[in-house]
This record gives C-alpha cells, structure tokens and sequence, in this order.
C-alpha cells in the first residue's frame, strides 16, 4: 500500500529525515519509535504534505500513485489521513460541519454521492457510539476550548467518519490518560480491516500494550535502525533508545 | 502549494460577476452641481416647494462644508463638478404590473439572481427595486396595504403621503449633519419609504436592491423607516454594481425611527465595485445611516456585510432617546486587494437603562486596510446604560492593516461599559489541518472566515446569510496563496 523508498526531509533547510526506506502492506500495523529529535514527526507530517517539510530526495508510492507529486488535500482524498499531534483550533466552525464539508469532499474523490444533513447525522451517531464518544463534541467548534484529551479524540472520530486507507497517527497517544489511551487504541482496532494499514508514531510503548503492531521500525537520526515485531517495542521499553542510537551514529 | 496558488490566481484572475452594462435609454442632468440641477432634480419629480426649499437649505450649507479628512482612507480628490446628479429610465414604467417594465431592465434583474417574479412567488419577499434612480417594480403592495404598511420609493411617498414625509424627513440625519450627508439631501434622487403603523408586525422582510448603472452618475438615495409605536419591521438592502474604470461616488443617507416598544432590523449586503487588483476603480462609498430609538422600550438592530468598494465610510448609529431603549450592531467588513473601509458605529445614550451591544468583524487580505471607528457616548441623563463592544480583526497575508479606533465619552457614573478586541491571523497550521482532511485551500479559508463572522450572519435573515458567504467567499477569492 505504501512504499518509501530513500526519503530525505527538511524543515526550514535543516535536513531531518536522511533515507527512510518503509513499505506498509493493506491491513498491517506499524510502529515507529524513537527519541526525541529522531524524524518520527517529520516522517508522518512529509507523508501528509505539510508545506513547512520539503522532500529532497526519495519518493513515496501510495497504491503505487506518488504522493510528493501530489497536494495535501489530494492526499487525503485518496486516503491518507494523518490524526495530528496538536489538532488546530478553527473558532467558530461546528465540527459536525467541518466534519461534514470533508466527508463530502472525500466522496466527490471517490465517485460516491454527497451526503444530506440526514444520512450524514446518521452516520456520525453509528461512529460516535461506536468509539464511545460524546455527541457534545460535534455541536462545538473544531477543538476550540477542548482538553487535550478531547482533541486526540476529535481525531480518532474524524478518522472514523473519513475511512481513509492509510491512517498516520502522529504522537495521538501523548498526554493521554489511561481512559483517552484506551479510546484511542479502541478505534484504531475497531478500524482494523485487511484494506487498510496503520502509522502509528509514538514515542511511549504504552500505546502498543492495547494495539498490537505487525512490525515496529525504531527510528534514530532519521534513518530506520531497526525493525522487528511487537517484541521490539517491549524491548526497548526495557532498555531504552540508547543501545540504538549507537549503533546508528557508528553505522553512519 | 503551487497547485493551489494557481487554482486561485485563476479564480482571483475570474471577472466580477454582475459587471455588464444594460442599455436602457437614460434621461440625464447635465454635469455639474448649482441650483438649476437641484430645481431641475425637484421639478422632474414634481416635488412640493417646500421640498425644494429644504434641498436648497441643504445646497446652501454644503458650499460652506468641507470634505471630511478625519477618515483612515486615501484617495484622489472628487471632482464634484463633473458627476451627473440625475438620470433616469426614459420610459419610465407602470408601477401596477411587472409585465410593463423594460424588459432590458428585467434581464438585468434576472442576470443578478433576482426574477421579481419567481420572488413575488416563492419568498415572500417585497421588493422595491431601485434601479437608476427611479423605482421601476413594487411587489405585494396590495398586501401590506392592508395591514397600513406603506412600502415605495421615496418619491411615491413624497406624492401620496406628504405630511409623513415631511414630519419625519432630516429629524434623525439633518440636512447639515456632515459633508455627504448634506450632498445627498442637496441631490437625493429616489430611494426607499416604509412606514409600519401601531402594533403592526410587518408579515415579510421588506428588501430592495440597489444597482448604479448610467455611467458617471453618482448614486444618492434617501430611505426613511419609521415604525409607530408596538410595531416590527425587517428591511433589508442588497447591492451589487457593474465593472467601472472611473471612481463612482456613492452618499446614501438612511434614517430609522422606532417609536415606544417598536423595533427595526436593518440588515445590509454591500457589494459595489471594489476596484480591480490593481486597485484602479471602483466605488466610493460614503453612508450616513441612523437610527432614532425614539420611543421607550424601542430597538433598533444594524447588521451590516461589507465586502464591495473601494472605499467604505460609513457608521450606522443608533440615538437612544427612549428610556430602556437597545441599540445593537454587528458587522463584517472586509477589505482585498487595495480596498479601504472605515466603519463602525455610534451608539448615543440618552435615556435611562438604555442598553447597546457592538459586534465588529474586520477581515483584511491584500493589501486592504480595515479600521474600526465606534463611538459609544453616555450623556449625563443616561442613569444606567450599558454598553458591550467585541472588535476582532482577521488578517489573511502580511501586507492588509487592521485599526481599531474605539472613543468612549461617558458623562453618567452609573454607566457599564466593555469593551473587548482581538487580533489574529489565519494560520498556515489551520488551513493545513483543513487540507488533510481533503478541504482545498479556498475551502478552508472560506470556512474559517466564516465561522470567524459567524455572531454577525446569525443576525440576518436566512436567505441573506447565504448569499452573504457567498459575497465573502468572492471577496476573498486570490487572497491565500
């Protein structure tokens, strides 16, 4: 479904990502672990097409389309869906409506009908029970005046509404507690499916007690150095980041 | 990002939409002010002597009045000399039925969204449709007659019910209130007149539209509102103008009057001309409107969308005469390209525990400069008046300009007054947040603006809400890139 190949990124001429190489099967779930500073950010923010992170080299194959040719909006079209580290506040915009103009958006994409009012409210309460999330979140404005648990949830729904096929979840688990963790991790496995993979960036192994990943990559100066199973991740909960980024400053 | 950048610049690139020209034979002034011009305006319109008598009082002072300088907008000198005061369609149409108004009029009706009688039809909507000067179409006459609301032009008025006219015309703006004020009671040519008798609530929103077209002829209306005592109204006004290359001057005057416990909206759409990207034409707009809470218990409601002209100047304002009387008003102005606009209000507290609440949104994008300029006076009688002021800015691009001038004169210590403002700026993290969930980039802008405006739109009326997020949106259009 995914295919990185040699990915190099900067932000602001500062040059992050130095060859990512990653390839993401339909219905697989992957980690990416690491440090602070390591790229795991820049890597789903690049994938997204956030205009501040530039490609220099590489590319990306999303069911064999490339997405650096593509715009951010076309991406999500296609599905590829990023749940942000930190939503954005928009004031003023019911999130049932924003929610509403991105579905429809989306289904243009895929050849499907728009949705009225009625099918889409139908729609919205079957994902909200669903996830276990509270119909006041969608008569008030996009995030503005939401915990920060709230906003990881707002995610979660939104990626719930949208279906993508490719779902990046950039440190959703952060400043969580174990309730928001659990509702977090009960979507994603409730959205499990064979056509569609997950990207889970996290920097805590906690997130993956309650998802179990197919594969985890360690991630260090911006290059994969390592990738196993769910073992790994256990693994480096026991001995930290440390013994990696060794060996990746000696490899390099 | 290049993408996107194109989609607008194409989009920016696009026309203005209801530029076209319709050509209908025009009965015109020659150019140039004096006192010929004005006897000739009152004598096309068979005015009563002491009408013109009040025009020439008006003429009279303003040769002695200069043009305004005090407002945060720049442009080249008017040449008052060389504008037209009066043009008029020749063959001026019965009034009775839409069947006999110029079809070339109507087409241009129809281009404009507004078929006045699929509108007499569907909406409910009574329409006054000014055109050139002179009322050419009166909808639902019959059935506002019944319940004593008089609903014409000003110059229906000025014939068939003189001594309302006479009683309330110029005692909310009088003649020598301020520069164009006093230009457009001088040369007024035609406007709106409704009167809304006691304990009547008006059964529909009264609406008229304004269109400049002869070329070179500035516009000047006159629209006078008085609500008797226990009685509604809710007016709305809308306009849109076709493309100029020379600057066209637009002095309208409104002037409101709510008697004990009768209330009047006033909702606006203004969309003249804004002057292309270069900032080379468009209208200059200069707009004395007030309200007088004459009566107690009285209310009187401004809503205002500003997204068209060159230059706005314009305060609608509210007099609080009546004790408990309220006064409230909410406005989006936006300014693209190199458009200015200096609006706000001014809301005069002079009865006991009047109350008035100020909504102000400014956008600004381009290189457009938006100011804010409100007064809120409490006079020495007002025993507990209060007032709420919320001015925010929205800045779309690093070149536009958002001033906030807000003048407090508070006389009476039992006085509350707020005030509160807020600056911010669309974010590249906002309309990227947007475009990851499949939004394009114009659909984001327009729907963080919108919910930006969005305490202003819930004061209008359905229909004109969504016609007023469509003006923004075209407004807007090339603004992100």
């Amino acid at each position: 479904m995914l295919k990185v190949t040699n990915l190099h990124a900067a932000v602001g001429g500062h040059e992050i990502l130095r060859g990512i190489n990653l390839s993401i099967d339909a219905g697989e779930v992957h980690a990416i672990m690491g440090p602070n500073g390591s790229g795991k950010s820049t890597l789903a923010r690049a994938l997204a097409g956030h205009p501040e992170y530039q490609v220099s080299e590489g590319e990306a194959l999303f069911e064999g389309e490339n997405l650096f040719a593509m715009d951010p909006e076309s991406r999500a079209r296609a599905g590829v869906f990023m749940a942000f580290q930190y939503p954005v506040e928009i004031p003023g915009v019911h999130n049932a409506y924003f929610l509403k103009a991105a579905l429809n958006a989306v289904r243009a994409h895929r050849g499907q009908e728009e949705l009225d009012a009625v099918e889409f409210m139908a729609l919205v309460h079957d994902r909200m029970k669903q996830l276990g999330i509270d119909e006041s979140l969608l008569n008030r404005p996009v995030n503005e005046g939401f915990s920060g648990g709230e906003k990881k949830r707002n995610e979660i729904f939104q990626m719930a509404v949208l279906e993508p096929r490719l779902a990046i979840l950039d440190e959703t688990d952060s400043g969580l507690d174990i309730d928001a963790l659990k509702i977090v991790a009960h979507g994603v496995n409730a959205m499990r499916r064979p056509d569609r993979a997950f990207l889970l960036v996290t920097h805590y192994q906690r997130l993956l007690n309650y998802v179990v990943p197919d594969v985890v990559h360690v991630l260090a100066d911006g290059r994969i150095v390592r990738s196993g199973g769910k073992e790994l991740a256990l693994e480096l909960e026991e001995r930290g980041y440390g013994w990696l980024e060794a060996g990746a400053s000696v490899g390099s | 990002m290049s993408t996107a950048t194109q989609t607008i610049e194409q989009l920016a690139s696009r026309e203005y939409k209801y530029g076209f020209v319709t050509d209908v034979e025009q009965d015109s002034a020659p150019r140039g002010l004096n006192e010929d011009v004005i006897q000739l305006i009152s004598a096309k319109k068979q005015e009563p002597t002491w009408l013109l008598d009040w025009r020439l009082k008006a003429y009279r002072t303003w040769l002695t009045m200069k043009e305004p300088t005090w407002g945060n907008v720049k442009y080249g000198p008017i040449d008052y000399q060389r504008i037209i005061y009066y043009s008029a369609p020749r063959k001026r149409p019965a009034v009775a039925s839409l069947d006999e108004v110029d079809p070339e009029i109507r087409r241009t009706f129809e281009k404009l969204g507004i078929p006045l009688e699929e509108q007499k039809l569907l909406s409910g909507v009574a329409v006054d449709a000014v055109f050139d000067s002179v009322s050419v179409a009166t909808t639902f006459k019959e059935k506002l007659a019944e319940l004593g609301i008089i609903f014409c032009s000003f110059s229906e008025a000025v014939q068939n019910h003189p001594e309302l006219v006479r009683q309330y015309l110029g005692t909310v703006v009088p003649y020598s209130d301020n520069f164009f004020a006093t230009l457009n009671s001088a040369v007024f040519s035609d406007g709106s007149f409704a009167y809304i008798p006691k304990g009547v609530r008006c059964p529909m929103e009264l609406s008229t539209y304004f269109r400049i077209n002869a070329r070179e002829t500035g516009q000047f209306e006159r629209t006078l509102i008085v609500a008797e005592e226990g009685s509604y109204v809710s007016y709305l006004e809308g306009c849109t103008a076709p493309m100029r290359d020379e600057n066209q001057l637009h002095a309208a005057v409104v002037e409101l009057v709510a008697l004990d416990n009768a209330t009047i909206k006033y909702s606006t759409v203004q969309n003249w001309y804004p002057g292309d990207r270069e900032g080379k034409g468009g209208i200059y707009n200069f707009v004395t409107k007030r309200g007088k809470c004459l009566g107690a218990s009285s209310k009187i409601t401004w809503t205002q969308v500003e997204t068209g002209s060159a230059i706005t100047w314009k305060y609608p304002g509210c007099v609080l005469m009546g004790d408990n009387s309220v006064g409230e008003f909410y406005s989006v102005a936006t300014t693209n390209n190199w458009q200015q606009a200096d609006t706000g209000t001014k809301m005069i507290h002079l009865g006991k525990n009047t109350k008035s609440t100020i909504v102000s949104k400014g956008i600004s994008a381009g290189h457009g400069q938006n100011t804010y300029r409100g007064l809120v006076k409490i006079a020495k009688g007002a025993r507990g008046a209060r007032n709420y002021s919320q001015c925010d800015s929205l800045l779309i691009g690093d070149q536009c300009g958002a001033h906030t001038f807000p003048y407090l004169e508070i006389k009476n210590s039992t006085a509350r007054v707020e005030h509160e403002a807020s600056t911010s700026k669309i974010g590249e993290d906002q309309i990227f947040y947007c475009r990851q969930r499949g939004l394009s980039t114009e659909d984001a802008v327009n729907m963080i603006v919108s919910g930006f405006c969005k305490e202003v739109f819930r004061q209008l009326p359905m229909e004109f809400a969504v016609e007023a997020r469509k003006l923004l949106s075209v407004s807007l259009e090339g603004s992100v890139g």
